[in-house]
């Protein structure tokens, strides 16, 4: 990375960001459900310039069998990136990276499916970024609680996923490739829409206030994602014709 | 590839062959629809969406300088790499490409490679030292049969919409598109 003081950059014009948003906006985000056919539930999310697919398996059987509980089912998360999702071709395969990521994000989804309907099986639920543009861990999960809604796994709610940062001594929301690099601090946060926080990690220093600002604005974000991800499953679930029931029995194998 | 299929499904299907007929109305020559998306990943520098019914498979083209072979010291360097990632299929699992991702990779890479595609000489940045390489990776998204042609397709329209980062990495000479 190019040598540089953050305080070299000017991350705001005319007080808005470099891409035009207001410190409290989000960039556009595009939800769309069930676009796979193999998988039980799927979810493509556009959040920015970040591309991510989220798959839904299960709940079923577990190999290898040694891991399976009693009591309840259990969920593997899989964070994977694509080799082209990234300026510098990345090397396929997991890496130190991934694994946190996958156990985070896992983390943060498991507090609200309902494991205990289905002992001995396992919710597999996989992430593919194809395009990162910073805040790809919060468009996984995005995808992935919509995915799991779309495979129809009993969940007790959505979980929403979403970051705020401090850039140029301001706190913004969702920060982008550039901000995110040069930036002060990075703040994801995943919660269900009664606020409930699931997941929160942190990078860069904050003053107890301005946590206090990153979190309120970082929520914020996160029910207006809830929205959308509603919106989407609706709009899927409210369009299901005779038609689209009969093709399904023919779509594969 | 394993798959489950019902006894009764397989009857079902093997009669209808036996009377020149498919599931899904097709006639024994004929291809389910095919569209292909290009420049879909923009990070890439050249990639292209492939469906094939309701196959689904990504290809991203990704190129950066590195040495060529000793035995071709005046050419790029192809490296063609498939992902049967576990979203795709319930019969895909996690972990380190198997014999039929590396078949399918190979097999890619070959069609590629024979056809002459590339003009690999025109990728030579500096003979002996600097060429090339232009990695070819290919996601399967969504296996619905006949991967294979899906990513052959995607490997070749990526292909056609790549474009040499030459002035991006520090190489401002130009090169044209193959």
């Amino acid at each position: 990375m190019i040598a540089m003081d953050e305080n070299d950059i000017s991350f705001f014009k005319d007080g808005l960001r470099l891409d035009g948003r207001r410190a409290d906006e989000l960039r556009p985000v595009k939800i769309e459900v069930g676009i796979l056919a193999r998988a039980d539930g799927s979810c493509y999310i556009e959040m920015g310039g970040n591309k991510v697919i989220a798959a839904v398996y299960g709940p079923r059987e577990v190999h290898p069998r040694h891991l399976q509980e009693v009591t309840r089912a259990i969920v593997r998360y899989r964070y994977n990136m694509a080799s082209f999702s990234v300026e510098e071709r990345k090397r396929p395969g997991p890496d130190r990276r991934s694994y946190e990521l996958s156990k985070v994000s896992r983390e943060a989804l498991e507090p609200v499916i309902l494991t205990s309907f289905f002992p001995r099986s396992v919710i597999d639920v996989f992430v593919e970024v194809l395009q990162a543009d910073a805040g790809t861990r919060t468009a996984g999960i995005n995808a992935a609680a919509v995915a799991l809604a779309d495979a129809g796994i009993p969940m007790k709610s959505m979980i929403s996923s979403c970051a705020a940062g401090k850039v140029g001594d301001t706190i913004v929301l969702d920060p982008m490739k550039e901000e995110d690099n040069f930036g002060q601090a990075d703040l994801p946060i995943a919660m269900t829409p009664n606020g409930d926080i699931t997941l929160m990690q942190m990078d860069g220093n904050l003053t107890p206030v301005e946590f206090g600002q990153a979190v309120t604005m970082a929520m914020k974000g996160a029910k207006d994602i809830y929205e959308l991800q509603r919106r989407a499953l609706v709009a899927k679930y409210s369009q299901i014709s005779t038609d689209s029931a009969r093709e399904e029995v023919h779509l594969c194998e | 590839m394993s798959s489950v299929i019902s006894e009764i499904k397989k009857d079902f299907i093997y009669n209808l062959l036996i009377k020149g007929e498919r599931i899904d109305g097709r006639k024994f020559d004929q291809y389910r629809e095919i569209s292909i998306e290009r420049d879909v990943i923009r990070k890439a520098e050249g990639s292209a969406l492939v469906k094939l019914g309701s196959s689904q498979v990504l290809v991203g083209v990704k190129m950066q300088p590195g040495e060529p072979f000793q035995d071709s010291p005046n050419r790029g360097v192809i490296i063609t790499n498939a992902e049967l990632v576990p979203l795709a299929s319930p019969s895909f699992e996690p972990g380190p490409p198997n014999e039929v991702g590396i078949e399918l990779a190979r097999l890619v890479d070959r069609g590629v490679r024979e056809s002459k595609a590339v003009d690999l000489e025109a990728l030579c940045i500096e003979p002996g030292k600097k060429v090339w390489i232009v990695f070819i990776d290919v996601h399967i998204l969504d296996d619905c049969g006949n991967i294979l042609d899906a990513a052959s397709l995607g490997a070749i329209s990526a292909l056609l919409c790549t474009k040499v980062p030459a002035s991006h990495k520090g190489h401002s000479h130009s090169h044209d598109r193959d």
